[in-house]
């Protein structure tokens, strides 16, 4: 479970685990870097993790966050796990379009959906 | 004829530090005048996210190998029709024109590389100095941007 100092929570459903934020902004460099690291930590700890990160409550994210996700992304692929992204406000769902990095995640309009999507 | 408040300012000069709490600052001084504007959220959230950018490149990039203390030159200007946002760093400059594309399919999964293009996409105008250490950014209302608070 999340330390004190966490940015992140973060909730086992079954074999998934279920990731939320905790800042509405995702913006300053040394939290992301800390939330990158907390995260690892998360997939390190199972043999094919199944990652569900939500977005509810964010308002804003930086490039570096999205930098941050991909990292995530590809830590999770080389381990043969699965990482869904749900419930992200309209306006940053556009920065993931603008990037085209909506080709490279699974996103969910709500983590139901994406609960459901799991292998 | 008093002083008017600073913080109420719709057009200013800042010299800011790569410090969470001082950026945090600036921006709600500089949304708070977005907002008096009577610009949308829309709106609000593309002048938020590229001045972000902005300020992040001057901070990692164009002050890279600096001292954490020296600041930023950022001179900010709102009126109803757009919001003009300059920032200057103390470092050599750099060449825009370097930057990769990072929507190509083979740049897609590369950690960095989205400040600038983030910035061009949301903006009416994003242009550097000749040296590479100054971008003014420029967003004009669209048309159909209406206040939605």
């Amino acid at each position: 479970m999340a330390s004190s100092d966490s940015r992140l929570s973060v909730a086992k459903l079954d074999s998934i685990t279920k990731i939320g934020f905790i800042d509405r902004n995702i913006l300053d460099e040394g939290n992301i870097q800390a939330i990158g690291e907390e995260i690892s930590s998360i997939i390190e700890a199972e043999s094919s993790p199944k990652l569900l990160i939500s977005f509810d409550n964010v308002d804003h994210l930086s490039s570096a966050a999205l930098g941050t996700l991909i990292t995530i992304n590809n830590k999770i692929r080389n381990q043969g796990g699965e990482l869904r992204l749900a419930d992200i406000d309209p306006q940053i769902y556009e920065v993931f379009v603008i990037t085209r990095l909506n080709k490279i995640f699974e996103i969910h309009e709500t983590s139901d959906d994406a609960m459901k999507s799991f292998g | 004829m008093s002083e008017p408040d600073p913080a109420q300012a719709d057009s200013g000069v800042v010299e800011l530090i790569n410090d969470r709490q001082a950026i945090d600052g600036f921006e709600a001084r500089m949304l708070a005048a977005v907002d008096r504007a009577g610009f949308s959220k829309v709106s609000r959230f593309a002048i938020r996210l590229a001045t972000e950018e902005a300020l992040m490149n001057a901070f990692k990039h164009g002050h890279k190998g600096l001292p954490a203390t020296v600041p930023v030159r950022i001179e900010y200007s709102v009126t109803p029709e757009r919001v003009i946002v300059a920032i200057e760093d103390r470092g050599p400059g750099f060449k825009p024109g370097a930057i990769v594309d990072p929507t190509l399919d083979e740049n897609l999964e590369t950690p960095s590389g989205r400040g600038l293009m983030l910035m061009r996409a949301y903006l009416t105008t994003v242009e550097h100095n000749s040296a590479g250490n100054r971008v003014e950014m420029t967003y004009r209302r669209p048309n159909d941007d209406e206040n939605d608070e």
